[in-house]
């Protein structure tokens, strides 16, 4: 088990170094000298050259990954062109509304998801499976600007029930923040829902296929039993593996989401940077959202152990 | 006569044929998905004849009217023909999703197969790919946009390089099961080259989870670019695309929704279609998988 263990987290730190290698490339690619943004329109030749040394930016490659990277492991993600303010400051402000709406979208979506699965598959053939796997593609093909347009469309304009748009914070009262997360988790969570909805049901119909579930009908066990008791958590390998590797759905969603619902989250902050070109904020952005990414797959990894022992070894 | 004779011939079909359109005929959404994406390429090919006009010209005396007899989507802030720019825009997403789809299958398929075969390759390539893989790939897409010019071409560049890792990790994953295969053993015994079983042996045999591959990669790209031109990193405002219509008309959602819904309707039913065609092909080319998923 702790070999497992070790096992997995050496090789999430060497993910971890390739995605801060890939980062700094695209930063190290970057067209346009930042010193010149820096430096402003009346910048000499000479004004340019003192501000790039002082930034270290005449260095070569490798000694400004090496420091980038240093700084990196003292929390410091650098600093934002526009705003000179640092990329770390400016992301802890906005961290509150995106982690709201993903750990939300995330928890809605696992309580929908796995159910609706377990019983497309318990009905196999049936037009209950039919119905979840047509929901299933049709998750899929709507774009989820398209989804939130049709939603604020009904529930916020004709029926007025929901707000159309922006973010309360939870601490100004919970029923608000609720009124204001329904609908974005909704939207963000449907293509999320389909995949995980999908493979729970194939992962189960794998299982039901198996000798010992047999047995455990022949026995004379209930469906029910049987369905929950043998067959969910055998098959909760490839689904707790969906639920993780989807989060990379939720991340890219999030930013458009935030974008249609006027949530001031990161996601903003993203699409602000890049119409504004703040590269450091774009590359803080992607390293805190992949290491966010990475760890949970490392706990999803982890968490194989639980569903299924074999694999400690 | 020789005519006749060949006509009274029951007609030779090979198994594997016969077994695609089976296949076909019992999964009618699969088909249903064809058409519809046939008709969405025929509408992109043949814009310029289908009653649009120019998708550019702007009408400020007619800007923001409702769907009617002489703007059949209504017109935009700008009194641009919505329709007209509708049906080019199917242009912009279906080339977008054709090319990323083509082109990340073809790099994947080529990094896969080496590094199927060359163990001390493998372990570096996909080091690479996992951290690549770990950044959310839409993100990544943004980001590689960030750093160019937009243009259709970057989009696709951009979307193609968040795609190839998925790819890579399939190919290589039937790469190492092929290679297992006694064929293969029985050609390695006999002396035959490497490149020549990759090309011979193994080649031939990715061909079908490919193809499926191919399908939803052309499905997510299509999104993907919407989804980066409507946050105002993908295709330039100049061309117009779904996704760049939409964008166009955010601020106008309340009052001219129609400026967002048409657009929208093209991209899902588009997106559908294809993920339809690929529901289909998988089940058609691989009936052990059919049940499953």
């Amino acid at each position: 088990m702790f070999a497992y263990v070790v096992r997995r987290l050496g090789a999430t730190i060497v993910v971890m170094a390739v995605v801060a290698f890939v980062v700094f490339s695209l930063l190290y690619l970057t067209p346009g000298d930042p010193a010149a943004i820096l430096a402003g329109d009346a910048a000499t030749d000479d004004d340019i050259l003192r501000i790039r040394a002082k930034l270290g930016l005449d260095e070569p490659f490798f000694v400004r990954f090496g420091g980038w990277v240093w700084a990196l492991l003292h929390g410091d993600l650098g600093t934002s062109i526009f705003t000179n303010l640092p990329v770390a400051h400016l992301i802890g402000q906005r961290i509150e509304p995106t982690v709201a709406l993903t750990v939300c979208t995330l928890l809605i979506s696992v309580a929908v998801a796995v159910p609706l699965g377990v019983i497309a598959a318990a009905k196999v053939g049936t037009w209950v499976d039919r119905a979840v796997m047509a929901f299933s593609v049709l998750g899929f093909s709507v774009p989820v600007f398209v989804l939130a347009y049709v939603l604020i469309g009904t529930f916020s304009i004709s029926l007025d029930w929901l707000p159309v748009q922006g973010y309360r914070p939870l601490r100004e009262g919970v029923w608000e923040w609720f009124r204001h997360m329904v609908l974005p988790s909704t939207v963000l969570g449907i293509e999320y829902i389909a995949l995980i909805a999908r493979i729970t049901r194939a992962s189960i119909l794998d299982v039901l296929a198996q000798d010992y579930v047999r047995t455990a009908q022949a026995k004379g066990l209930s469906s029910r039993a049987v369905l929950l008791g043998h067959a969910l958590k055998n098959a909760a390998v490839p689904i707790v593996t969906i639920i993780g590797i989807g989060i990379a759905l939720l991340i890219g969603g999030a930013i458009v989401t935030e974008t249609v619902f006027a949530i001031p989250g990161v996601g903003r902050l993203t699409v602000d940077a890049i119409l504004r070109r703040d590269y450091p904020i774009i590359q803080g952005v992607i390293l805190i959202f992949s290491g966010a990414y990475v760890l949970i797959n490392l706990a999803v990894d982890l968490s194989y152990m639980y569903f299924d022992p074999r694999i400690r070894y | 006569m020789t005519a006749i004779a060949i006509d009274s011939q029951p007609k030779s079909v090979s198994p594997t044929r016969l077994r695609f359109r089976d296949s076909f005929r019992r999964h009618p959404t699969a088909i249903v998905g064809g058409v519809v994406l046939l008709l969405m390429i025929l509408i992109a090919i043949f814009a310029p004849w289908l009653g649009t006009i120019d998708p550019q010209a702007v009408s400020p005396i007619r800007r923001l009217k409702p769907p009617s007899g002489e703007f059949w989507f209504g017109s935009d802030m700008l009194g641009r023909d919505v329709y007209s720019r509708v049906l080019y825009g199917a242009r912009v997403s279906l080339a977008v999703g054709i090319a990323v789809a083509l082109l990340s299958t073809l790099i994947g398929l080529a990094i896969g197969l080496v590094t199927g075969f060359i163990r001390w390759l493998d372990a570096i390539v996909m080091r690479i790919m996992d951290g690549l893989m770990s950044i959310p790939p839409v993100l990544l897409a943004i980001a590689l946009m960030a750093l160019t010019r937009a243009s259709v071409e970057n989009v696709i560049a951009a979307i193609t390089l968040a795609e190839v890792p998925r790819v890579v990790r399939l190919v290589r994953s039937l790469v190492l099961t092929l290679r297992e295969q006694p064929y293969v053993e029985a050609a390695v015994a006999a002396g035959t080259t490497m490149p020549r079983i990759l090309l011979r042996h193994i080649l031939p045999n990715t061909v079908a989870p490919l193809l499926v591959q191919a399908t939803f990669v052309c499905a997510s790209a299509m999104i993907t670019e919407a989804l980066l031109s409507f946050i105002g990193a993908g295709t330039p405002p100049n061309i117009p695309s779904w996704g760049n219509i939409m964008a166009e008309a955010r601020s106008l959602f309340q009052i001219a929704g129609y400026l967002i819904l048409f657009p929208g309707i093209f991209l899902s039913l588009t997106v559908l279609a294809v993920n339809l065609l690929g529901d289909g092909m998988r089940d058609a080319l691989d009936p052990r998988l059919a049940r499953r998923m």
